[in-house]
């Protein structure tokens, strides 16, 4: 059976979303998408210049894609509802990840703020994707307010630190019915890898590809390491033991009634 | 009391002497570290980090490529009037130079707008004299609302307002706010700055803070190179920019390096700064702030700009002009008066093509009003 994340009424196959700020150019993030068969992108929307023809980066977006628009500059609520409307009013779609930060130094986001943004786009009809630290109570409310993915952070943004919210995460994944998303921090395959078997629904990357002496075979390696987590989580991950266990036991001879 | 304390902390700081204390040791923890206090950042300064330039420029390039990515934003200044009641001793635009005086009227700043905005920019920054009497509030938000028409970012590099002009300046769709303290040691500010209101010096430091209480998004300062010890000033600066980010996490801090060049008066900078310094002061900012905007502006000569790439700079102005009306004005050939002599003229169209080939891409928007 084919697996697919559906998210919003979309059959998503490619588990890893990829963002598109930080490439040294809109050929370079296109050939990216392309060569990662990426299946959702998220752009900065403060970064779309729709009176540009060479400069619009929606243009270097393969159409397959579907466009998920973030509100990065949003420092409060309000400001987020508006980044979205301008999006949706741009044609970009009912997609939005919600990034609301008023932290500049660690690029942290505002849980409170985040959960009021998704209650008030949801009501608009968006499909709502929140950009959160990690938090079981949080995310719980940002579900039932109808966000349609949480999207914990791995660690902050651009720090390639990898996931080190794992424990909370994986409460997460465990607890909540909405796919998580872990997004940001991720900062080698690795550990997009080690997400996926922890049993998240996807990863969303950026800087550990656009930064890349390669991005384009590093995002292949990603959309790799992303098949294989998924494909060992749901193959079901054996326990780890404390002591180790040989394959062939040297006592494997004797029987039960020996 | 605002960053004014810190000032009056270093006042009888023998800088010399503290950095001259600095051993390799403590160079090599700075370089090696994270989040660097203020002593660390004063190492990196140090005579004895000269020989660890190549380590600094590593780790500020890995810092920046993660903050920032493969990108540089682009903007352009735009100069709306020269008329300036300050005799600061370096500038061009001093009110005792006999020069000519020059308010762009605001079918002016529409044409100027239309010229930039015609090389895809969309971030401007709007620059004046300080004259409340010829180029008061009033005239900058008038500016503003047409400019708005052109730009998705406008900043302003004017005389100090007060909390609530800037607030109505933010109101009216300016995002970001600089101003330079020029130099942070008091005596040599009160040297370099005669006459005029600019004299004011605390009314100056305090404006950076203003201007975030009022919510601008960018806050971005300043020390004009050459008037006094960099170490010493590049310290203060960097210490003042720490203080807005601790304060006021919500907005962006920036800082620019210019250095003194010749301009319409007479007058040779005090002090020397190297190409070399320049690169360290980029250095050791980077470690000590991650991520703090930098900016390069048109005063360095290409080669330099370029090299500068990777570094740590973040910000580069492209087709720039420091003459009244200079997009325009320039067509026509006439000679105005420029506030400083800018050696890269290269346009918006050439300095993206170079940071292409650096592997950089110039971004010409990252911003838009959130009008409702």
């Amino acid at each position: 059976m084919e697996d697919i994340l559906s998210i919003g009424g979309k059959r998503i196959k490619n588990r890893l979303f990829i963002g598109t700020g930080k490439f040294s150019s809109y050929s370079v993030m296109k050939r990216v998408l392309e060569e990662s068969a990426a299946d959702v992108v998220t752009v900065a929307l403060r970064r779309v210049d729709n009176a540009s023809e060479r400069e619009n980066i929606l243009e270097y977006i393969p159409k397959k894609c579907l466009i998920m628009p973030n509100t990065s500059g949003a420092r409060t609520a309000e400001e987020a509802v508006r980044i979205a409307r301008l999006a949706r009013a741009s044609g970009a779609g009912d997609w939005i990840k919600i990034e609301v930060i008023q932290d500049n130094k660690y690029l942290l986001p505002d849980n409170l703020e985040t959960l009021k943004a998704t209650e008030m786009l949801v009501k608009e009809g968006f499909i709502v994707l929140p950009y959160m630290s990690p938090d079981l109570s949080i995310a719980r409310r940002l579900a039932d307010a109808g966000a349609s993915a949480v999207m914990p952070l791995g660690s902050p943004i651009g720090s390639n630190r990898g996931i080190k919210t794992r424990e909370l995460v994986k409460i997460m994944v465990d607890e909540l019915k909405v796919p998580v998303i872990v997004d940001a921090g991720l900062g080698s395959p690795s550990s997009a890898c080690e997400c996926m078997e922890l049993g998240c629904a996807a990863v969303l990357v950026n800087t550990a590809i656009a930064v890349a002496e390669d991005p384009a075979n590093m995002a292949k390696a990603f959309g790799e390491a992303v098949k294989a987590g998924r494909l060992a989580c749901l193959s079901g991950i054996p326990p780890k033991n404390k002591y180790a266990s040989a394959s062939s036991p040297l006592t494997g001879f004797l029987r039960q009634d020996d | 009391m605002g960053y004014y304390e810190t000032i009056t902390r270093y006042r009888d700081f023998d800088f010399n002497k503290a950095l001259n204390a600095v051993l390799a040791d403590h160079v090599r923890m700075a370089v090696n570290g994270e989040g660097l206090d203020a002593d660390q950042f004063l190492s990196l300064l140090s005579p004895a980090a000269e020989c660890y330039l190549e380590e600094m420029a590593e780790k500020a390039h890995e810092i920046t490529l993660r903050n920032f990515g493969r990108t540089i934003q682009l903007y352009t200044p735009m100069y709306l009037s020269n008329h300036c009641e300050n005799e600061c001793v370096y500038c061009g635009f001093s009110a005792k130079n006999d020069i000519e005086r020059r308010m762009l009227t605001l079918g002016e700043v529409g044409s100027e707008a239309e010229s930039i905005a015609s090389t895809g920019l969309k971030h401007i920054l709007v620059l004046t004299g300080e004259s409340r009497k010829m180029s008061p509030p009033g005239y900058i938000k008038d500016c503003i609302k047409v400019l708005k028409r052109y730009f998705s970012s406008i900043a302003i590099e004017i005389y100090p307002l007060t909390e609530d002009e800037y607030r109505e300046a933010v109101a009216e769709g300016v995002d970001g706010l600089t101003i330079y303290q020029e130099v942070y040691d008091e005596d040599i500010y009160y040297a370099m700055h005669p006459g005029g209101p600019k004299r004011d010096y605390n009314f100056r430091l305090d404006a950076p803070e203003r201007g975030s209480r009022a919510g601008m998004r960018s806050v971005n300062l300043g020390v004009l190179l050459g008037l006094d010890d960099w170490r010493r000033e590049v310290f203060l600066m960097g210490l003042h920019a720490k203080y807005l980010q601790d304060r006021h996490p919500e907005a962006e801090i920036g800082i620019s390096l210019p250095r003194l060049r010749p301009h319409s008066g007479s007058f040779n900078a005090p002090y020397s700064v190297k190409d070399r310094d320049i690169v360290r002061m980029i250095l050791a900012l980077r470690l000590f702030l991650p991520r703090l905007g930098i900016t390069i502006s048109t005063r360095e000569d290409p080669a330099f700009r370029e090299n500068l790439i990777g570094l740590g700079v973040t910000r580069m102005s492209a087709g720039s002009t420091t003459v009244v009306g200079g997009r325009t004005a320039a067509r026509r050939g006439d000679a105005h008066p420029s506030q400083f002599e800018i050696l890269d003229w290269r346009s918006v169209e050439e300095i993206k093509k170079v940071l292409e080939s650096k592997g950089y891409q110039g971004v010409l928007k990252d911003w838009m009003r959130l009008e409702k």
